[in-house]
């Protein structure tokens, strides 16, 4: 730690000190401010279903461009190239796109006020227990995570000790939640992203330029330790770990694109709670696919600087040829900016980072507090109090997950190793899910037994692979694991669903109302037309239509 | 404006637009006064300038956004159109 410190510590000066001090101020000005609009739960947990839709589509891409995201892709950027792009043009555009055109209007138009809510409206208390419990548990552990990243990251560049770091982020985070709820992380999410970008493109800008343009950074790359086919995204065999390119393709295709990343943007309720908070079914369909849109050139920003970073940085370079050294594929964008940016963009950049690292704990902590108020406490143990009530639990669970996230970083500090381990099997309880979802949505027959039946064997099945993988006896390379860790997950789920459905009695149809495609009626499905939802670039499928072609084109030029 | 409701308490375009343009300047003026050793860092671009009036552009088609057309929530939210 001690030498690395010494190579990445960034030479902050006063100037970029305010730059930093400045946006921490508009931070906890928007919390005070979004606090006058909190009068109910509903507006605190959701926002009063109130925002516009490219308000709720940028922080629905903000609340997932976290520490993990920005310093994780350039990572892969610097270690694979360009087919670390399939994280965003295959692993997520195709799935925000299914959440907005197929399982929006379910969620929205049911008047759910969670992910775990439709579940017990579909499938009952066992399921809801089931997913609410588990979803709440990995949002602090997560929000944990985050916060230890963000302490780590600013005691890399500034200096300070890890402890005060996590305790000033904490408290940052804390004070604009309790006052402003949801609406305070939304709009937070919207400026993060707009400071993530103004930091991060100029640093690519710089870093190309240096490189003498796109055809010097082919040439650098093609010239550097695993060549030129670093430049193009498929078929992508470092990045999948399979030999065979066609097995590759397979592999990219279906399980980072189907079972991975769907499981992930259209069950997880950190995403949809930012699609909920929209004012109409109209915003709430378009947020997904208005948030495709910046989503797609996200990798420009952050997977070519790592690229960029691997063949300029004297020191990264040395660490990819020779694979030691002080430093590794984490600190490319680090690395980068320390070598390019004088003081004042410099900052900017730090803020950036700080930015991205916050709002990933934010967004964690928002709907940590909405299912542990709405979903736990609410239907289990203090139930039919009045809304201002539970207004004032959001605020105390917000305190408690804080506190808790606190906890999980300091445990982090210490085994970095198992808080990997966590995170990787999170990621894993979403196939299920998504199994789970997919079938109650469109299988009427499917019965409440089925429902925490298939999800608990689903994520047994999970847990499984996992642990074969870990112990090796599934011998699996880079991403391998996880695909079919997640891909078994998803076929159990589904095989026991519907075994199980054949001998449980289904729920009444009227009760299925508004959950179940067939017995949705059309108009309850498809958003009327309010006043401001006119043109044609409002509407959600051909929105999407165009999305999906421009994914398509970028795959195609970059291919 | 008088018969409309405004929408919540503020407008974040407005908000982001103050932060942007704060940059903007900040930046701008960093970079009218850069030393050239901080350009040569920069691979020749004097990036605080350049980032710094880009900022101050966004700004600008931020203000224009929020001033053509401003939040306002309608009193009743009945389809517009049948």
């Amino acid at each position: 730690m001690l030498a690395q410190q010494s190579i990445l510590r960034l030479d902050a000066t006063a100037i970029d000190y305010i730059i930093i001090a400045l946006y921490f101020v508009f931070v906890l000005g928007i919390g005070y401010l979004a606090r006058r609009a909190v009068s109910s739960s509903l507006d605190f947990f959701l926002s009063g279903r109130s925002l516009p839709a490219w308000v709720t589509g940028l922080a629905f891409i903000s609340a997932n461009l976290g520490a993990i995201e920005i310093m994780g892709m350039s990572a892969n950027g610097a270690q694979y190239g360009m087919p670390t792009v399939h994280y965003f043009w295959i692993g997520a555009i195709p799935a925000m796109l299914f959440l907005g055109v197929v399982m929006m209007p379910f969620y929205y138009g049911s008047k759910v006020r969670s992910v775990p809510e439709f579940m017990l409206r579909r499938f009952g208390k066992p399921a809801h227990l089931v997913n609410a419990i588990s979803f709440a548990l990995a949002q602090v552990l997560i929000a944990g995570v985050n916060l230890f990243l963000l302490a780590t990251i600013v005691n890399v560049l500034l200096g300070w000790p890890i402890w005060v770091s996590v305790i000033v982020a904490a408290l940052i985070v804390l004070s604009y939640i309790t006052l402003g709820g949801l609406s305070a992380a939304i709009y937070n999410e919207v400026l993060q992203f707009f400071v993530i970008v103004a930091a991060l493109l100029p640093l690519t800008l710089v870093g190309l330029h240096k490189v003498g343009g796109w055809q010097g950074l082919v040439d650098k790359v093609t010239a550097s330790p695993g060549g030129g086919e670093q430049m193009s995204a498929w078929p992508g065999n470092a990045l999948s770990g399979f030999g065979n390119s066609f097995l590759s393709v397979i592999g990219i295709v279906f399980g980072l694109g189907f079972v991975l990343s769907f499981g992930y943007w259209t069950t997880n309720f950190v995403e949809v709670q930012r699609a909920m908070a929209s004012k109409n079914m109209s915003a709430a369909r378009r947020t997904p696919i208005i948030g495709s849109f910046p989503k797609m050139f996200v990798p420009f920003i952050v997977i070519i600087p790592g690229i960029i970073a691997a063949v300029i940085v004297p020191e990264l370079a040395q660490f990819k040829a020779t694979g030691s050294g002080e430093v590794d594929y984490n600190d490319a964008i680090l690395l980068l900016m320390r070598d390019l940016l004088p003081n004042g963009m410099l900052g900017l950049a730090i803020t950036g980072l700080l930015a991205s690292f916050m709002a990933g704990m934010a967004a964690n902590l928002s709907s940590f507090n909405t299912v542990m108020s709405y979903d736990i406490i609410e239907r289990y143990v203090i139930k039919d109090r009045p809304d201002d009530f539970y207004l004032r639990t959001g605020r105390w669970v917000t305190v408690a997950g804080t506190l808790i996230a606190i906890g999980t970083a300091a445990i982090a500090s210490g085994y970095s190793n198992l808080m990997d381990y966590l995170q990787q099997l999170f990621s894993f309880f979403n196939a299920p899910l998504f199994a789970t979802f997919i079938l109650g949505m469109f299988w009427k027959r499917m019965t409440a037994a089925a429902g925490w039946i298939g999800l608990v064997s689903g994520t047994t099945t999970a847990i499984v692979v996992f642990i074969l993988s870990e112990n090796g006896v599934i011998n699996l390379p880079g991403q391998g694991a996880s695909f079919v860790g997640a891909g078994a997950a998803f076929v159990v789920d589904i095989l026991v669903s519907v075994l199980v459905s054949t001998m449980t009695r289904p729920k009444e149809e009227s009760e299925l109302v508004g959950l179940v495609y067939s017995l949705t009626p059309k108009e309850q499905r498809t958003e009327v037309t309010l006043r401001g939802d006119h043109g044609w670039y409002r509407r959600p499928v051909l929105l999407a239509g165009i999305s999906l072609a421009m994914t398509i084109v970028l795959n195609i030029v970059f291919g | 404006m008088a018969e409309k409701k405004k929408a919540g308490a503020f407008d974040i375009r407005i908000v982001i637009a103050t932060l942007v343009g704060i940059y903007g300047v900040v930046l701008t003026v960093l970079g009218i006064v850069e030393k050239q050793a901080e350009i040569d860092k920069a691979a020749g671009i004097n990036i605080n300038l350049w980032g710094g009036i880009g900022m101050l552009v966004f700004t600008a088609v931020f203000v224009a956004w929020a001033r053509l057309r401003p939040i306002a929530v309608p009193i009743d939210e009945k389809p517009a159109d049948e």
